[in-house]
């Protein structure tokens, strides 16, 4: 595989990452400011809480690092999408500090507050729109060189069917991938009340996704039909996409293995966001940046890449502790530990 | 309008860096002090210590969150602000920026372990879990610093048409700038933290509080605070004899020193005359300066003359120097002082208490003068002798309403986390969780 490859592959894979664990982190804010304003609020954000109180950073960082990873494996991108997306970049990243902080200070008794709540989630569902944004305008169209300077072309953006689909998709799939998670964790803390909200959430949220997921097809093949005729060339991946989307609905609607179930919405999640990607290649930005155009050096690609993976020798140990200690140890999870 | 937006890309990212490194710091510092104490607790079984780790780590996640927020700011800044800057530094300088999202993975999943464990585990594999939280912290203090001594120094490549060739990664990282650099970042981050956790104990001594659980959290604290800020000087001047040697303009802009000699004298305060370069009311140390910068009387310090004038950093710098140092020996001093009282077993007197009380919030601004000094002293370059500032700068509209924005974010962090520290310890006083872990004095 070459450099540039090896570089898109390990930071799509990080992308995924924060994908699902972010999902989870914004669709529960949205359910306990939900829960909060209907009265259901006790019953679900005990689950909640207990989970994200301790993995809360470990979200974060996922983020950061495909940022600082996209900036030294391929710097040229980064100086494009730098100069283009100040304003929209900014927005999204005061949503996330106003959600950041909101963590370590729901600790100590803000999430009592109603506009504590309600910003968190709000903000919840903000900034998987706004991020998302990010890739409809890999698309191309919204960025373009004129005159040696980038410019963004924010009404394009905001008229384009295109983008609006995107970002339907992006929130009703928060919504899915965090119920159906939150279903899995209130049945492993065995408390029914909380799970039988939690599935019909999960229910509610399924069908829509596919619903969404069919409209970024059809309107990315008016806005990119490269791309869109690439998609076909792997249409088998969007096709099993489906197929795991199939299974997890089954194994929801039957109340049954709903850790099970979980895992088919990611593996749902990872088909059809592989296939996107793999798809999406070589372009980074349409038309302008390529992989193998804007590469860093050999040398410090391979630099990287050392980096990285003595970096997960150290971190995949560590991250099987903390899900063991907190997902997979029942009694943690319900409740009956500190 | 070209102007306005270098000026307020550099405003924007002063506030954002001048706002994160308060927490950064206390993120590098509050760990090492954290472990120590309940290291001590568990050898002297003694709670009073466990206690202390307990409560100040409970803090300390509060700081940790605006520290993770404000630093996610800064590193999407800097591809917003800078893009052409960070397109040199990915080309050239990643591997450190990489190496520290690792350390922060470290640190961030050995954290929420440590705050949910308290009673999970016996307290000596618990204790065991503050070592990756150090290692953690102060490795990212460390990459993040080579990165900026990078931009000091720059090596580790060759500029060819604008193109970066023959880059070492290595080598960048290693530049001339990191030892000094990071020696006196870590020590200075270690001193801020144990003295802040001082100013409190001694705060609440000042109150009449006068239980022994402050009694040794201010004892410890001092202790650790004079290594350090020994530590912390003795970086500092390896720093400043780094200054002469290889950023001269830097150290000269900070000494007033207009003219290269031997045997040069240090000017401390003072005021400059700007046409004539005349200095009024300054208090003057002979030799001083040589021995500072080569650590001999007769040393020859390069002088403001040998720099074009367009290369020279703005002169106010030498202000904010001179308030660093001072600071540095103050926090010497004190501590000093707190101790001489202990050994000869005598009560401490409130104006040392006073002192020590005052002496934390000194050392943060420390950091921040550190800080203005290293940035400001670098000027006109954002990449020493390769890239200036006003080439690097973004082409887009709009920084402006993106600076009040941001200024506006950290005014509600910095008073909302306020809020919460102080109900935080108010809703749990010491003497009440005591109790409610039946800590048997
Ligand atoms: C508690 C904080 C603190 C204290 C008491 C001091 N410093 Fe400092 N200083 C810093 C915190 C700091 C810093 C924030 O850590 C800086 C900013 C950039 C850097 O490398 O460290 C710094 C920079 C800095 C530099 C510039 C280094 C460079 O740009 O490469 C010099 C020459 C000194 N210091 C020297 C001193 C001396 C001689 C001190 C005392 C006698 C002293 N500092 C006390
Ligand atoms: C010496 C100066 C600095 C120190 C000591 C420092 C230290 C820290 C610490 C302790 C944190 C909290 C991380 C955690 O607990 O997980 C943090 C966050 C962060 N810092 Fe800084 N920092 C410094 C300067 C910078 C600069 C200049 C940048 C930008 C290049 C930066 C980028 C970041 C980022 C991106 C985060 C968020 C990481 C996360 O999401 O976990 N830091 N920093
Ligand atoms: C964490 C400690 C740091 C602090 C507190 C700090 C502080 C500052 C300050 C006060 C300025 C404004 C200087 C001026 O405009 O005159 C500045 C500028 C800047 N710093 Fe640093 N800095 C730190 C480390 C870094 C690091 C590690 C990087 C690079 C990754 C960096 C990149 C920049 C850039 C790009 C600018 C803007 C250009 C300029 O004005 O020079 N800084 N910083």
């Amino acid at each position: 595989m070459s450099l540039a490859l090896v570089g898109i592959t390990v930071l799509w894979v990080f992308l995924y990452g924060y994908l699902i664990v972010a999902s989870i982190d914004f669709g529960a804010g949205f359910f306990s400011f939900y829960g909060k304003w209907t009265g259901k609020g006790a019953v679900i954000n005990d689950v909640i809480d207990r989970y994200l109180s301790p993995v809360w950073e470990v979200t974060n960082v996922f983020l950061v690092f495909f940022l600082v990873g996209l900036v030294g494996f391929f710097p040229d991108a980064a100086y494009y999408y730098g100069e283009a997306l100040l304003i929209p970049g900014s927005v999204a990243l005061i949503l996330l500090a106003i959600r950041g902080s909101f963590y370590a200070f729901a600790n100590y008794g803000a999430r009592e507050s109603t506009l504590f709540l309600f910003l968190y989630g709000m903000s919840g569902l903000f900034i998987p729109a706004a991020l998302s944004t990010v890739l409809t305008i890999s698309e191309g169209g919204f960025i373009i060189e004129q005159g040696g300077r980038v410019v963004f072309l924010a009404n394009e953006l905001l008229t384009s069917p295109y983008s609006w689909s995107v970002v339907l998709l992006a929130l009703v799939s928060v919504l899915f991938i965090s119920a159906s998670f939150l279903t899995y964790y209130a049945s492993r803390a065995e408390d029914q009340e909380a799970l039988e909200v939690l599935r019909s959430f999960a229910l509610f949220w399924s069908l829509p996704t596919i619903f969404a997921g069919f409209l970024v097809f059809v309107t990315l093949r008016e806005h990119n039909p490269q791309h869109f005729h690439a998609m076909l060339d792997v249409s088998w991946m969007f096709v099993a996409s489906m197929g795991c989307f199939l299974v997890a609905l089954g194994l929801l609607m039957r109340r049954k293995a709903y850790g099970m179930a979980f895992l088919f919405v990611m593996l749902q999640y990872a088909f059809a966001f592989f296939g996107y990607g793999v798809s999406h290649l070589p372009y980074l930005l349409y038309p302008y940046v390529t992989i193998t155009g804007s590469v860093t050096s050999p040398a410090m690609g391979q630099a990287l890449i050392a980096a990285f993976v003595g970096g997960l020798a150290l971190l995949i140990p560590s991250l099987w502790l903390l899900l063991r200690l907190f997902l997979f140890d029942a009694r943690y999870v319900k409740g009956l530990r500190p | 309008m070209e102007g306005d937006t270098l000026l307020y890309s550099r405003l924007l990212t002063f506030v954002t860096l001048g706002f994160h490194i308060v927490f950064a710091t206390l993120g590098v510092g509050v760990p090492v002090m954290i472990s120590l104490a309940e290291w001590v607790g568990i050898r002297r079984k003694d709670p009073h210590y466990v206690l202390m780790a307990r409560r100040w780590s409970r803090g300390f996640v509060i700081t940790v969150a605006v520290g993770v927020v404000t630093g996610t700011c800064i590193g999407m800044q800097l591809s917003l602000l800078w893009p052409r800057f960070m397109q040199a530094a990915g080309h050239v300088i990643s591997l450190p920026m990489f190496l520290e999202i690792f350390a922060f993975f470290l640190e961030a999943i050995f954290l929420g372990i440590y705050m949910y464990t308290w009673d999970r585990f016996r307290p000596i594999v618990h204790w065991l879990l503050t070592l990756p939280v150090v290692i953690g912290s102060s490795a990212s203090a460390f990459f993040i610093t080579t990165v900026n001594a990078f931009m000091n120094t720059p090596q580790g490549f060759t500029l060819q048409n604008g193109q970066f060739v023959d880059v070492d990664p290595w080598a960048a990282m290693w530049n001339p700038a990191t030892p000094s650099k990071v020696a006196h970042v870590l020590a200075s981050a270690y001193l801020t933290s144990a003295f802040l956790l001082g100013s409190i104990a001694a705060f609440r001594l000042l109150q009449g509080r006068d239980h022994p659980y402050y009694r040794k959290a201010l004892r410890f604290t001092m202790a650790a605070s004079l290594v350090f800020a020994v530590a912390t000087v003795v970086a500092g001047d390896w720093s400043g004899k780094f200054l002469a040697e290889h950023q001269p303009e830097k150290l000269a802009a900070a000494e007033w020193h207009f003219e290269t000699k031997p045997r040069a004298e240090l000017i401390v305060g003072g005021v400059l005359d700007p046409e004539t370069g005349e200095v009024a009311y300054a208090l003057r140390i002979p030799w001083a300066l040589s021995i500072l910068a080569h650590g001999h009387p007769d040393a020859v310090v390069t002088g403001l003359d040998a720099i074009p004038r367009e290369q020279w950093p703005p002169l106010f710098v030498h202000y904010v120097f001179d308030a660093m140092v001072l600071i540095g020996f103050y926090t010497v001093l004190v501590p000093i002082a707190y101790f001489g009282y202990i050994w000869r077993k005598r009560a401490v007197p409130r104006l040392v208490l006073r002192l020590i009380v005052w002496g934390g919030p000194l050392a943060m601004l420390a950091i921040e003068l550190g800080w203005i000094y290293a940035e400001v002293g670098r000027q006109p370059w954002i990449l020493r002798g390769y890239m200036k500032t006003a080439e690097a700068v973004t082409t887009s509209e709009g920084v402006g309403l993106m600076l009040v924005l941001f200024s506006l974010l950290y005014i509600v962090l910095a008073a909302v986390a306020a809020f919460v520290l102080l109900r935080l310890f108010r809703n749990k006083p010491l003497e009440a969780e005591l109790e409610e872990r039946r800590v048997i004095l």
